[in-house]
């Protein structure tokens, strides 16, 4: 099963939820997290993991041979993201527009154009309380995140319950961090911006066909905008979490709630059997629930509210 | 004219609320709110539309199942992994580039524009507000930010305007460095935590990658106070100015129920330390 947290408004508390869940049930379930937030990943301060090897993502840039090039422009005229120029005598590429398609060498007659990898970032890989975790970081000055993210997607591993927790906001990126996962849970807060954007993320989860959880964060310092619109749209809120200087305290230093504070690791158990049984996921089979690591002696039905 | 860009790296620790205030107590203004993933500088603003249209960011490609022959020549050369085993064209992923229109041999495939979002421009209670709304997964918000910014320079000449105020985007990336180009100064809002300095020391990184000055606030200081000593000590060993801490204050929430910033309500500690944060980078970038 895939969980994905996301949510269109930043820091409302996806890491919060993804890296507590994570912890509250991998004793149960072959946990598997994947940090899918390359820009600002923060799980790795929560879960602390051991980090055994790191690999390098690329997207192939091309370079001119100015000796074979005839000036004839029509790479600049195929490139789609005007990533390749050609003044005067001189040809430019800019890097950081190029997508990487190699439309330019495809097009050039007189094979002029070679390409060549350049790194956009990283994926660093071990483990974090005894589970597998992943995270990807885009180098800084690099614009283009969502291939480190693609390539996060190819390890996800069979027979694990997979956490990943999104980028922040509705596009790219966070649609390749959402799409073809079991379940959003989109983390919010209970403010006009919060709601705002919920309802983005709300359609973004839509779009790709991905039934969607709320978690309302910050319990308390807002008004119930955020649960009315929930209930109207049909969307299970399926957690609160409230605002306390204690749990801000414990966030600030990097330590999870479930690790400081027992009562939690129930209620994020509770969270995963609300999610992972709750009605918009009926129909899919049964054995979906993978990665489980006993047979468990209750079935995974949802008790009311659970993890209210 | 001079531009003002909030900027965070993480997301959540105050961008709106600031660059709200600046809106509010700055005069003969322009905004731009360039988080067009998730804007929400409008929600302080109680803007009335003023014009509007449609954002062509990209393009797609688009099969004639007709003419198609099945060569899987367009999967061969995607690098996008948009092309699948029959040979169906997945938008999500497909980025536009144009290779497999350039390799079917019967010209089953074109390309064909794609409306990714909208920009829009609004009056409101603090001034002129350029803006924009980016649909849902769609890749381009880096050129919706440069069109956003563009329309925001339009509206500062009508009114001659003195500063723009622009609202960025959480993160690193492609909305981020274009909201950056071009800046004069960017004020930098992060909050006390293992997290807010992480993500600051990254997007920090992209900033003076730039050569942009800045500034940093930091915001609900009072939550951790270690860890807002340890930011600052940050900020001294990197050159990073401080320009102000804003306490956690429950009013902000509730003002912006309101629909308005902190900064005008004169009871809140909170735009107090706003109203500081103002006047002292007015100062600086005189």
């Amino acid at each position: 099963m895939r969980i994905t947290i996301a949510s269109g408004k930043g820091g409302t508390g996806k890491t919060t939820v993804a890296t507590n869940l994570a912890i509250a049930v991998s004793d149960k379930f072959s946990v598997q997290f994947l940090d899918c937030d390359v820009e600002e990943p923060n799980a790795h301060i929560f879960l602390k993991p051991q980090i055994e090897h790191t690999r390098s993502v690329e997207k192939l840039l091309p370079e001119v041979d100015e000796e074979l090039c005839t000036r004839c422009g029509e790479c600049a005229k195929a490139c789609e993201f005007n990533a390749i120029a050609i003044i005067g005598k001189k040809i430019l590429v800019y890097n950081d527009l190029c997508h990487g398609c190699g439309l330019c060498k495809m097009v050039c007659p007189t094979g002029a154009i070679s390409e060549h990898p350049h790194e956009l970032g990283v994926i660093e890989t071990g483990t974090a309380h005894g589970f597998l975790f992943s995270r990807g970081l885009l180098n800084v000055g690099e614009a283009m995140s969502t291939p480190i993210i693609h390539e996060m997607k190819e390890m996800i591993a069979p027979k694990h319950l997979t956490i990943i927790d999104a980028p922040p906001g509705t596009g790219c990126p966070t649609i390749a961090a959402i799409k073809d996962a079991d379940v959003a849970i989109l983390v919010t807060e209970p403010t006009p911006f919060g709601l705002h954007d919920l309802q983005a993320a709300v359609g973004v989860a839509r779009s790709v066909e991905v039934p969607v959880f709320v978690v309302i964060n910050r319990d308390g310092i807002g008004d119930d905008h955020v649960e009315r619109y929930c209930e109207q749209e049909k969307i299970p809120v399926a957690m609160k979490i409230p605002f306390a200087r204690e749990i801000a305290k414990l966030y600030s230093q990097g330590t999870s709630l479930v690790d400081a504070l027992p009562e939690w690791k129930e209620r994020f158990e509770a969270l995963y059997r609300y999610v992972a049984s709750s009605p918009a996921r009926q129909g899919e089979a049964d054995s979906d629930v993978a990665g489980e690591r006993h047979t468990q002696g209750t079935t995974l039905r949802d008790t009311k509210g659970g993890a209210k | 004219m001079k531009s003002v860009l909030f900027l965070s790296g993480k997301g959540g620790t105050g961008k709106t609320s600031l660059a709200g205030a600046f809106a509010a107590l700055s005069e003969n203004k322009v905004l731009a709110d360039c988080d067009v993933d998730a804007a929400n500088l409008h929600l302080l603003l109680d803007p009335t539309m003023e014009e509007k249209g449609d954002f062509q960011g990209s393009s797609e490609a688009v099969k004639d199942e007709a003419k198609c022959i099945n060569c899987g020549e367009c999967r061969r050369v995607c690098r996008f992994h948009a092309i699948d085993e029959q040979f169906n064209i997945d938008p999500y992923l497909c980025e536009g580039c144009g290779a497999c229109v350039y390799v079917c041999p019967t010209d089953a495939i074109t390309l064909s524009p794609r409306i990714s979002g909208q920009w829009y421009t609004a009056s409101t209670r603090h001034g002129p507000l350029a803006s924009a709304e980016l649909y849902p997964g769609e890749e381009t918000s880096g050129k919706l930010v440069t069109l956003v910014k563009q329309k925001a320079h339009t509206l500062a000449k009508e009114v001659n305007a003195e500063r723009l105020i622009i609202d960025g985007s959480p993160g690193i990336g492609c909305p981020v460095i274009a909201s950056a180009t071009g800046a004069s100064a960017v004020i930098l809002v992060t909050e006390p935590s293992l997290s807010g300095l992480h993500d600051l020391e990254r997007i920090l990184g992209v900033v003076t990658h730039f050569r942009i000055p800045a500034y940093l606030v930091v915001n609900k200081f009072d939550l951790n106070e270690e860890m807002t000593a340890q930011i600052e000590v940050f900020a001294k060993e990197r050159e990073l100015q401080m320009i102000g801490r804003i306490p956690y204050d429950p009013s902000v929430p509730k003002r912006m129920i309101e629909g308005k910033s902190a900064v005008e309500d004169t009871q809140s500690p909170a735009g107090a330390a706003m109203r500081e944060i103002y006047a002292r980078f007015e100062k600086e970038i005189q």
